[in-house]
This record gives C-alpha cells, structure tokens and sequence, in this order.
C-alpha cells in the first residue's frame, strides 16, 4: 500500500511532490497551486479554515472558505464582518481553485468541522484539523478520505491516552450530584463543542433540570440551538437568577478559566468538575484543583489515532501539533512514513 | 470573623462504592484522596472506607496507607522491564516523561496479554497473599497476571499497594485519626497499641466495630502518648506561682519518647512514629530501663561531653532514614530528659510531678553513656523574675519556658491547665510582596499563598530576594484585600503564579512573623524561615522601607538567638 502510494504520487508520470503541493510555513500550511492557507495563524489573502476554535480560525483574513456553521461561529465571535467575505463549503463537494481541487469532510471534532483534501495531479493531501472517531451528538461524525498524505494532530499522541466511553463519565458527574446535593457543580468545558455536547450527553442520559450557563457560553449554545441541537432548558448562571442557594446541587457550566475567576465565588461550596482529556492523569486534575474529573475529549485517542492511520493507510503521516514525537514513532514501528511539522500556534485542548 | 474558608462542611459518600470489586473500591479511594483538598473530606472518606469494607481488604489498605507494607518480591525497576516487555522502550519512555509516575504509566499504558483469561477480579489480600508468598523471579509475573485481570484505575491502585509509597497525601497519622473517628476512640489510645500490631490488623478493626476487646500491646518497649501543653494565655498568669508550679526550658528540638524495656530499646517521635533507625547513637546510649520523655537535641563533643547546637544542626539529622557514620560524629544526639513514664518496670505515670521528677533524676542520674541529661529546672520567687528569665534565656536552642503543676499526673493530649508552654516572641521583618499562587479547595479562587523578598545590593542596584512563603495568618477579610491588590497589580503569569508589582514605591509589605532562620542553599537568598506567617498588613509602608538581607544575616550569624531587635522592637507579640 505504501509503495503504490508513493509511486503514484512521485514516479508515474505525475510530477508533483506533496511538498508542492503543500508546506508548513510561518504563516499555516500552504497551498502555491492554488494560492491559499489552511487554517493560518496570522491574516492572509485567502484562508481555508477547518474548524471554529480560535486557534484554528483567526479574524482578519481577506477572504474564508469553510463550512457554513464555521462561517457563523467565526461571526459569532469575532462579529459579522470576521473577514472581507466568506464563502460556505458544502461537504463532499469538490471546488476547484487555481490549479488545485479542495474538498470539505466531516472530522467529528465539533459542529461545522471538516477535514479539507487538497488535490493535484493525482496527489491527494487530507488534512484533518481536530477530529474523532466517538459517537457526538453534536456534529457529523468523521468520514475517512483515502490520500496520499494524511495531516494529523496529536494532541493525545501518548499511548496513555485511552479516553473512556463518555456515558461512564456523565454517570460519574450525575452520581456524583446525587451523592453532593448541596454543591454546585461546576463543570470546566470549552466553550464551543466541549460545553455542548456535555450538556447534549447529560440530555441523552436523562437529566432534565435546568442546566446553569456562564455568559461565555451563551452565544455559542444560542447557535448550537439554531443549527437544530437540543440543549434543553438553559438558564444564565447569574445571581439575579436567584439567591446563592438557588445554585445548590445544580450542574453549572463554565470555561475551565472561569474556576478561578471571582465569577466562581458566587456558588455554595462548588464542586469543580473538568471535562477534558487531560483528566486522564491525575496530577492534572490536582494540580488544576479539580475534584471530579471528567475524561471527556474531542479527539483521538492514542488507539484512534493510530487505527485511523492504519484505516486510511497513507502513503506518509504529517503530525501537525501536539506530541508528534509519540505518533512518529509508532509510525516508523508500523512502517509508515512520517514527519512531524513542528507547527506552532496551535493549542493543545482546552488547557 | 466570617468562617468562610474553614474546610469543607459537606463531606463524601460512598454508597456507590458499594458495587465496586475490592480493588476498584480501594482505587476509587486512592483516587478521591488525591483530589480531595481538606482534611476533614480525606477523614470522611476513610472512615467510610473503613465502615464499607470487609477484613482483611481494609487491613491491607490501612497498611499501605500507613506505610507498612513492603512487598519484596516486587521492585519498581522489575516493573518498569515487564513493561517494556508489551510496549516499545520509546514509547514507554515518553509515556513516563509526560505523566511523571510510574505506576500511573505502567496502569494507563498496560495491554492486556490476548492470552489473559477472564478470571474475577482478585482482592487486595488475594493479591497480597499471592505476591508475599512469590519469589523474586515469580514477583513480576503474578503482577503482570493481575494487572491483565484489572482496568486501569485498578491497576494503578495494585501498583501503588505493591510498591508503596502512595504519595497521595495522607500520613500515618491521619490514618490513624481517621481510624479513631471510625471507632469513636482517641487517637492516643491507636497509638499506645499501633507498634504491637500488624497487617491486616483483624484485632484492630474487631475493637474498633465494637465487637472485640482492646488489643493488648505484646510488643516490648510500646508508645505511651505524649502529654502536650497548652499555650499560656493572660488569665493563665494569676495561677502561676513557684509553689503551684514547676518552670523548666522549652527546648527547640523534637519531642521523643525514649524506652529501654528489657533489652528492647525504641525512639518515639511524639505521634508515636519509630525514630530510632535515624539516631542509632540514642538507642545505643540509652542505658536506662524505663520510659523517659524528652527533647532530642543534636550538639558538638566538648571534652567527651555533648553541648547542645542549633535547630540548623538537628536538620542536619532530620528526615533521614538511616544515618551514615560521619554524621554520627560530627552531629551527635541526645535526649535532653523531661519526664519519667516508666521507672524500671515500674509505670509512674499516675504520680504527680514532683515524684516522677525525682524518679526521672535517679534514672538518668545512673545513666554512664553520655546520651541522656536533665533538664534543669528553673527557680523563681515570683512571674516578674520568670518573664525575665525567659526574656533572656542561657542558650541559643532554648525557644520559651514551660510551666508544670507539681501534682499533675502523666495523661497523654492536651489537657487544659496542668501544663502551659511559654514560647518566646517570633522574629518579625517587613518584607515585599513578590509572587502570589492560587490555593487550593475553597481558596481556588484566590491568590492566598505568598512569596515575599527583602532588598539586597544587587549588580543591577537595589532589588529583592526571596526569602519565604507564607499561606496563613491573616483573616478572611485581609486575604481578600491582599487578593484584590495581586489582580490589579499583576506584572507577570507564570501558571497558576502571578508576579505582583514589587517596587520602592508601589507593592504590599507583610509584617512576617517566624521562628527562626537556617542557611539554606535551595533558595536564592541563602536563608530558610522556620514557620513563617504574615504577621500584619503594612498598607502604610512603602517597599523601600522593608527590611534588607542584613537583618536577616545578622540573624544566622547570631545563632537561633538572634537579635533581641527582630525579636520585640516591633511592639505587640503575634
């Protein structure tokens, strides 16, 4: 598989190499051909943007392609006028620019997000953004695209990394407020995806009382609901909602930062609780404060990671950002070719 | 004073606990140990343990929890190779880089063998039973059969059990309090039987139900818990009279319980810990037979006598487990006697005072090794010739006067009037707010734990130097005052660490009250605080009028004494 791969990219006649058609620069990967960037760290002319977290999609661009629900979460932070104009990609759909053709694919990481394949002379480069291979019932879940390279993150690239069923984890945070009817429940979760799909979960697995939201989040979760995503009944976690005690044995949701903000001091003895995949180790959930951590994550754990490698079967991996390192590594035991592209600007989740 | 932040009034509980396997049950605890802030929540959640939990599995865990258990058949380099063994060496290596232990690695990176058959999950004490009955070469294979058996928050839980060393915050003693609570006992009466027990404790646990007698201590040379003082306060003053009380040295060592009992001899530190391994040349000294209470103190040989040094020279002997001979030498130990508990086979502890004093200057009057004095006692006619005793005490190592009733009897706690400690003032400097932490539990959200600097002539001019850390000793009030100031006068983030304005003419000096000063070569300044807390807020004070480094060097070269004018200048004791 690897040899035809790279035979069909290099030798038969086809004269361009991925490098051509792709380089990691300064600025974001980049696209001569066809005279773009995908998912630039700084404002460029003609941006393509996977998803909408702010590390991955920045304002200032001149022009944007990327899915309509990533145009409206980028207007939905930075404003309406986010870019000189953007343009939605519909998934699955080939487009052509300049000399290259592009297509947008469901990645499984948040709502809106896509991986982008970039096609040229019989090369197909896929670059996969954040994404994961769960069940989220917030977003479309991640479709594999053959290719010759495929672009990778690995932000939970470390074999420690084996992310539990997330039904266990919500059923730890509702044990826990049947056990703790007093404490406010503070649950620390990016403020686009994370916080939804808990909220979504908790739904799912039966909770119905009213879910207390930090005003950070109110935006994201008023599109959420638009876009046709049943959060239930959400409520400000604001004091003129009630005196303190209103907020005892509630599930309040926050971003992680919001723990230590002054914001926090307005619940009876919060339980602070943090849904990510760093949970995963505990000096982190300690070191953070956290009592209850919730190994929640919207990526790829170390066995997704590396069985959506095995899946696609690419000619050769890229590691974009996280601990490459790891990911090379088992590529180069498995036989696969592999580089990491010590990109930077890109964050690891939700820290 | 508001009683905000006074730990955790909701505690936990642990019915769900109930469904668990024996190791996932013992995990669960680990897990909520390590995340739990406050004491009261960590006694809560081993009681109920204790409560939950069948013998031996609770026996087991109390063992691992308190440290007792040695597994030696099972070594964490022998750990590591089996590990190495299911996944490459690279990737096991970055593995342990990131999460930084061992067994969490081992726990989260495990494979189970395809091999491995769907056997129940084992116990603790199937599990513990079956690798203290393994050879070294068999060690491994039998963790590596259980691990396969396990998920993996078990399997960390086996690994901590079988390595020890949970590192999870809990001590000894708070085990032992935990166990008292569970059996609604004092702690002294745990620790009086503790050293004649041993896993999985079944005796225990039996008296602790209410369904078996008290243990009796077999052992020779057992703990008796150690009688405490209480601090005097001004209405305590009337009652102090020569002939009411006797007034003696509080000496700045640490509290021993010394026993010799028929050839058996022990080191207790007054929580009822064996010390003894760390002072070899106590234990060989101590040509007594009975029970003596004292300070142990640390000196120099002077013509084949020992004169008591410095606190600075006891930590040279402090936490060490075992002692090289070098330092036996060069730091010899004593114990500088207080009481007599024991005389001969004798137990003298219902006597008053004033007998088991002249018991106690028999006794150490017939030792002939040189390890073992009195404490003298301390003549006075009335309080204002003792304040002023006190005010100018002989040593360097003396750290205040006790104060006796001639008829108490020996009860171990902190009875309320037989004894009062009268500790000299604390050293007092005014120094810079530097760095802020957040703290943890309910202080997440504050900026309660404080590095604080005094100016020194740096190559670039004036600056300051670090020279401790404090938490406490404000009030809930002030800290949110101190708090307010760190948000607003922010200059640097460093993770949860905020440098704060330090400047001559804006930043927030603390008045630092502390016990003393050490040389130190961990920090910057060259200086350790013993027990430093912030004294006073000094809003009024700009930086520039903060102590300097001199003060404090002053303060080393003087020895543990120090300067009278750190001591009192500043006015009111803290």
């Amino acid at each position: 598989m690897f040899l035809f791969f790279a035979l069909r990219c290099d030798y038969l006649g086809r004269m361009i190499r991925p490098e051509q058609l792709l380089a990691p620069t300064a600025d974001g990967l980049f696209c001569p051909l066809g005279g773009f960037h995908i998912d630039p760290v700084r404002p460029v002319e003609r941006a393509l943007i996977t998803h909408g977290h702010g590390d991955h999609a920045r304002s200032g661009h001149d022009r944007v392609l990327a899915t309509a629900e990533t145009l409206r979460i980028m207007a939905a932070r930075y404003g309406e006028d986010f870019a000189n104009g953007g343009t939605p990609a519909k998934l699955g759909e080939a487009m052509r620019i300049g000399d290259v053709t592009v297509s947008f694919h469901p990645a499984g990481h948040v709502l809106g997000s896509a991986q982008i394949a970039v096609e040229a002379e019989g090369c197909r480069i896929v670059v996969s953004g954040d994404y994961k291979r769960r069940r989220d019932p917030t977003c479309l879940p991640f479709e594999p695209v053959a290719c010759d390279v495929f672009i990778t993150e690995a932000t939970f690239g470390l074999p420690v990394f084996r992310h539990p069923d997330d039904g266990v984890e919500i059923h730890k945070l509702l044990t826990s407020l049947k056990d703790f009817p007093e404490r406010t429940h503070l649950v620390g979760a990016y403020a686009l995806g994370k916080a939804q799909r808990i909220i979504c979960r908790l739904r799912e697995e039966g909770y119905r009382e009213p879910i207390y939201i930090h005003g950070a989040l109110e935006k994201l979760c008023r599109l959420y609901e638009e876009e046709g995503i049943d959060l239930g009944e959400l409520l400000p976690a604001t004091l003129d909602a009630g005196s303190k005690t209103d907020f005892a044995g509630a599930i309040v949701v926050c971003p992680p930062s919001a723990f230590s903000d002054r914001w926090a001091r307005r619940f009876p003895d919060p339980l602070p609780c943090f849904a990510s995949g760093w949970m995963a180790i505990r000096q982190r959930a300690k070191q953070r404060g956290v009592e209850l951590p919730l190994i929640v994550s919207d990526h790829c754990d170390w066995q997704e990671l590396t069985e959506t490698i095995e899946e696609i079967a690419p000619g050769e991996v890229w590691v974009t950002h996280g601990r490459e390192e790891a990911l090379v590594r088992w590529c180069a035991l498995s036989g696969i070719a592999a580089r990491p592209l010590h990109m930077v600007g890109y964050e690891d989740e939700a820290e | 004073m508001p009683t905000l932040f006074t730990g955790q009034k909701r505690l936990f509980h642990s019915s769900e606990a109930l469904t668990y396997t024996a190791m996932e049950k013992f995990a669960a605890l680990l897990d909520r140990l390590i995340l739990t802030p406050s004491r009261n929540g960590k006694l809560r959640l081993l009681e109920d343990y204790f409560r939950t939990t069948p013998d031996p599995d609770r026996g087991w865990a109390l063992a691992a929890l308190t440290g007792a258990l040695d597994v030696p058949s099972v070594k964490p380099a022998m750990l590591r190779a089996m590990a190495t063994e299911r996944l490459d060496p690279v990737l096991f290596g970055y593995s342990y880089d990131y999460v930084g232990d061992l067994a969490e690695t081992i726990s989260l990176v495990w494979a189970p063998s395809p091999a491995a058959s769907e056997g129940a999950a084992p116990s603790l004490s199937a599990v513990v039973e079956a690798l203290f009955s393994a050879s070294r070469s068999e060690g491994p294979k039998r963790v590596a059969a259980f691990l396969d058996a396990l998920e993996p928050s078990s399997r960390w839980a086996l690994l901590k059990l079988v390595t020890g060393g949970l590192r999870i915050g809990v001590s000894a003693r708070l085990a032992k309090q935990a166990l008292a609570n569970f059996g609604a006992q004092e702690i002294n009466a745990i620790e009086e039987i503790w050293h004649g027990l041993s896993p999985p404790y079944e005796p225990l646990f039996a008296w602790l139900d209410g369904h078996g007698e008290r243990p009796v201590s077999a052992a020779r040379a057992p703990f008796r818990p150690v009688m405490l003082a209480q601090p005097l306060e001004e209405g305590d003053r009337p009652a102090i009279t020569p002939e009411v009380y006797a007034a003696e040295w509080k000496w700045d060592g640490i509290r021993v319980q010394a026993v010799s009992d028929g050839g058996v001899r022990r080191l207790y530190s007054r929580t009822g810990e064996d010390i003894g391994e760390a002072f070899p040349d106590v234990l060989e000294g101590l040509d007594i037979e009975g029970a003596i209470d004292g300070e142990l103190l640390v000196g120099r040989s002077v013509d084949g006598r020992i004169e008591a040094g410095s606190f600075s020279e006891l930590q040279q002997r402090l936490n060490r487990k075992s002692v090289t001979g070098k330092l036996v030498v060069s730091h010899p130990a004593f114990i500088r006697a207080y009481d007599c508990l024991v005389d001969g086979e004798e137990d003298v502890r219902a006597l008053p005072f004033r007998h088991r004093r002249s018991r106690l200057e028999r006794l150490v009057g017939r030792s002939l090794a040189g390890r073992v004095d009195l404490s003298p006692l301390l003549p006075y006619d009335h309080w204002d010739a003792l304040a002023a005793q006190r005010l100018a005490p002989p040593a360097p190592i003396i750290e205040g006067v006790m104060l006796k009733r001639w008829d108490s009897p020996y009860e171990g706690g902190r009875p309320k009037g037989p004894w009062f400690k009268w500790k000299r003032d604390p050293f007092v400097i005014d120094a810079v707010l530097m760095y802020a932490q957040r703290g943890h539990g309910k202080r997440s959200s504050f900026y309660s734990d404080y590095t604080f600097g005094v100016w020194r002539q740096g190559e670039a001019g004036e600056e300051l130097v670090p020279v401790g850390k404090a938490y406490f000793g404000f009030t809930d009030a002030e800290l949110i005052e101190i708090d307010r100031f760190v948000r607003r006068h922010t200059t640097g983030r460093f993770g949860p660490v905020r440098e704060v304005e330090h400047r001559p003419d804006l930043g927030l000096v603390f008045e630092v009250a502390f016990e003393g000063l050490n040389r130190s070569t961990r920090h910057r300044s060259g200086v350790a605080m013993r027990f430093p807390r912030i004294a006073r807020l000094r809003w009024d004070k700009p930086p520039a009028e903060a102590d300097r480094i001199e003060a404090l060097e002053a303060l080393l070269d003087a020895g543990d004494g120090g300067p009278a004018a750190l001591r009192r200048a500043r006015g009111a004791p803290v």
